[in-house]
C-alpha cells in the first residue's frame, strides 16, 4: 500500500477545501495535500454556472467556475499539492485516512491535521416521500443542473419544481433559456426558500409562476412521468382536499434542501450538531476530534460561497496553527442558539480569541421577522445588540463580535444569540 | 400619459415592492412609493427603462474535456436581447483546448457586447474518462 505523509491533509476541492488549503500553506503549514474523488477542482462550482458569487468577497459577481479558478490558480503557485480521482474512505481520529483511486489503488495518508471538506448532498425523493408511481425523469435540481450544464443534455422539456429553493429556481430559468416548458415551482411554505433576487430574476423574469402553500401529492406516468397533482395547504402543511389540480410534465425537479454530506465524520465517531446535520466545531474550526477540522457545506448548509471561503480560511488557519504548535489555550465557552434562532456556528469559542480577534457567528432565524435585533447574551448579560431590518430563514444571519468585546479576566461559560422584536425590552 | 409599474427591488434582502409612475411620453419617473431607501429608487428606474442582465449559458465544444464549456457576457445585455443572444450561442461550436475568459463572440446579438468562456477547457487525453 502506498503511504503518504503530509503535515494538512483535506478532503474535497470545492471552495471550501480550495480555501483551506490555500490557507494552510499560506499560514506555513509544510506539506498540504488536497484530496478530491472528482476528476477535477471545484466542486459544485464547476455545475454553477450562473453569476453571482463573490460580491460580499471581491465585490464582483463571479460564476461558479470563475469563482473556482481563482483559487486553483492561487493555490496551485503557492504550492498545494493535488490528488484527483481519489475517494477518502475512512479517516481515524489519529489522523491517518484510507483513500482509493486507479492509479495507486489503496493509499494510507498520515497527516498532522485533516480538514473535512464533503460539502453537502442533495436531499431526494425518499426524504419527502410522495406517492404515486416511480418513473424516470424524477431528478434533484442540483443533478440536472450537472447534466445541462457539465454533460450538455436536457433532461425534459416540460418541467416542474416543487421546492423553491436558490438552486431550483437558478435551474428554471435555465430550462426556459434552453426552450422548456416550466409549469411552475410549487413550494409548500408560505414564503420562498430562495434568494428574492432569485425568484425575481429567474422566474418572473421569464414568467414562470411560483405556488406557495402548494405541494406535489402524487406522481404520474409508468415509464415516465407524465404529469404530477398539486395541491393547496393548510397552515398545517396538509393538503386541502378539493383543492388537487393535474399538471402535465415530462419531468419533475427537486429543490428541498441540502444535507451536509458525513458518512466519514459519523464513521469517525465525530460529535454532530443534530439540527446542522455537521459536526460540532469550534472557532478554529475543529471538530470534536483534536486535529479534525472541517469546514463549507459538511458543517451547515451556506447560501453564499463567500462564507464558506471565510470560514474555510479559519479552517485553514487552525490546521497550521495546530502543526505548528501555536494552537489557543485556556477556556472555551458554548453559543447556543436562543429564542427565534435554529442554530449557530461556532459551537464552542475559545477566550482567547475572543480578546484577539473578530469573531464571526453564523446562524439561521426560525422565521421571517421584520424590524428585529440578534442580541448576544454572556451567561444572560447582554453584550451586543444588531439592528436587522428584515432575516429570512433561507438567508443566514452572521454577527460580528469585535475583539476584546468580553472585559478582561471575565470568566463565562455560555454566550446566547436570540430574536427580539425591535422596541420590545430583552 | 402616466402608467403605474410594481416591481420588486432586489438591491437587498427586504425586497420592497415598489409602485413607480411613469410619465410614458418623456420617459420619466414621476413619482414613486413603497421602496426604503434611495438606491431602491435607482434599482426601479434601470429596471424600468433600461433593464440589463448576465447571460450565463453553455456552448458546445469539439474534443474537450466535456462536451460543452460555460460561457457569460462579459457585461450585462439588454434584457430584450437575451432570446436573439441565446439563438446565436446555441448555434456556435468551439474547438478545445478553451482558455480562460477566452472569446466566444466577440459581440453577441448586436449589442456590443462579447462573450467569454468561464473556465479554462482542456482538451479530453486520448481515451475517454468515466
Ligand atoms: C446548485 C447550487 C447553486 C448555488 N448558487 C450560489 C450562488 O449563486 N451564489 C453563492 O454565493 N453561493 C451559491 N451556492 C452555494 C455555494 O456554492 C456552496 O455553498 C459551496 O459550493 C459549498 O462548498 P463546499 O466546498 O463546502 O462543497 P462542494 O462544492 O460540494 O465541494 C465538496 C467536494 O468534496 C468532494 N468530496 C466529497 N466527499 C469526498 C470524499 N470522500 N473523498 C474525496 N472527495 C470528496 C466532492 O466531490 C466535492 O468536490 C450554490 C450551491 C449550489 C449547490
Amino acid at each position: 500500500m502506498r503511504k503518504i505523509e503530509c503535515d494538512v491533509a483535506v478532503v474535497g476541492a470545492g471552495p471550501a477545501g480550495l480555501a483551506a488549503a490555500g490557507r494552510a500553506k499560506a499560514a506555513g503549514a509544510g506539506r498540504v495535500l488536497l484530496i478530491e474523488r472528482d476528476r477535477e477542482l471545484g466542486g459544485i462550482l464547476q455545475q454553477c454556472i450562473h453569476n453571482g458569487f463573490g460580491l460580499h468577497l471581491f465585490g464582483e459577481e463571479l460564476t461558479g467556475p470563475e469563482y473556482a479558478y481563482r483559487f486553483i490558480t492561487e493555490n496551485q503557485a503557492a504550492g498545494v499539492e493535488v490528488l484527483l480521482g481519489t475517494m477518502v474512505l475512512e479517516v481515524r481520529p489519529d489522523r491517518r485516512l484510507y483513500a482509493i483511486n486507479r492509479r495507486d489503488g489503496m493509499l494510507e495518508i498520515q497527516a498532522g491535521a485533516v480538514i473535512l471538506a464533503m460539502g453537502c448532498r442533495e436531499r431526494n425523493r425518499g426524504a419527502v416521500t410522495i406517492p404515486g408511481t416511480r418513473p424516470a425523469g424524477i431528478f434533484t435540481a442540483g443533478t440536472a443542473q450537472r447534466f445541462v450544464n457539465m454533460e450538455g443534455f436536457m433532461p425534459g422539456r416540460r418541467i416542474v419544481i416543487l421546492g423553491s429553493g436558490d438552486i431550483g429556481l437558478i435551474m428554471a430559468r435555465r430550462f426556459a433559456w434552453e426552450g422548456a416548458k416550466v409549469e411552475g415551482v410549487f413550494e409548500i411554505m408560505p414564503y420562498s426558500n430562495g434568494l428574492t433576487r432569485n425568484v425575481v430574476q429567474c422566474l418572473h423574469d421569464n414568467d414562470i409562476p411560483l405556488y406557495l402553500s402548494h405541494t406535489v401529492v402524487e406522481i404520474h406516468g409508468q415509464e415516465r412521468v407524465e404529469g404530477v397533482t398539486v395541491a393547496k395547504v393548510d397552515e398545517k402543511l396538509t393538503p386541502i382536499p378539493g383543492t388537487e389540480r393535474r399538471v402535465p410534465c415530462d419531468t419533475l425537479l427537486l429543490s428541498v434542501g441540502l444535507i451536509p454530506e458525513n458518512e466519514l465524520s459519523r464513521d469517525a465517531n465525530i460529535e454532530l450538531d443534530p439540527v446542522t446535520g455537521g459536526p460540532v466545531v469550534s472557532d478554529e474550526m475543529e471538530t470534536s476530534l483534536p486535529g479534525i477540522f472541517a469546514c463549507g457545506n459538511v458543517v451547515h448548509v451556506h447560501d453564499l460561497v463567500d462564507n464558506v471561503t471565510r470560514e474555510s480560511w479559519l479552517a485553514g488557519e487552525g490546521a497550521a496553527r495546530l502543526v505548528q504548535g501555536r494552537q489557543p489555550r485556556g477556556p472555551l465557552l458554548n453559543t447556543r442558539a436562543g429564542e427565534g434562532i435554529r442554530y449557530v456556528v461556532p459551537h464552542r469559542l475559545h477566550l482567547a480569541n475572543l480578546k484577539e480577534r473578530e469573531t464571526t457567528l453564523y446562524m439561521r432565524v426560525r422565521e421571517p421577522a421584520e424590524h428585529v435585533r440578534i442580541e448576544a447574551l454572556l451567561d444572560g448579560e447582554p453584550i451586543l445588540s444588531v439592528r436587522e431590518r428584515v432575516v429570512r430563514p433561507a438567508e443566514m444571519v452572521s454577527v460580528k463580535i469585535p475583539p476584546g468585546s468580553i472585559p478582561e479576566g471575565r470568566t463565562a461559560t455560555e454566550l446566547t444569540l436570540r430574536v427580539v422584536k425591535e422596541g420590545e425590552r430583552g | 400619459m402616466s402608467k403605474e409599474r410594481k416591481l420588486i427591488c432586489i438591491v437587498c434582502p427586504v425586497g420592497c415592492e415598489i409602485t413607480a409612475t411613469i410619465d410614458e411620453e418623456k420617459k420619466e419617473i414621476v413619482s414613486f412609493t413603497g421602496n426604503q431607501c434611495r438606491r431602491g429608487a435607482a434599482y426601479a428606474k434601470d429596471e424600468i427603462f433600461a433593464p440589463k442582465r448576465v447571460l450565463t449559458t453553455t456552448v458546445r465544444v469539439e474534443g474537450g474535456f466535456l462536451p460543452v464549456v460555460p460561457v457569460r457576457t462579459a457585461e450585462p445585455i439588454p434584457k430584450d436581447k437575451i432570446r436573439d443572444a441565446l439563438k446565436e450561442l446555441a448555434a456556435l461550436k468551439v474547438t478545445a483546448p478553451v482558455a480562460f475568459h477566452q472569446v466566444i463572440c466577440p459581440n453577441v446579438a448586436g449589442t456590443g457586447v462579447a462573450v467569454i468562456a468561464e473556465r479554462p477547457l482542456p482538451a479530453e487525453p486520448g481515451e475517454k474518462a468515466g
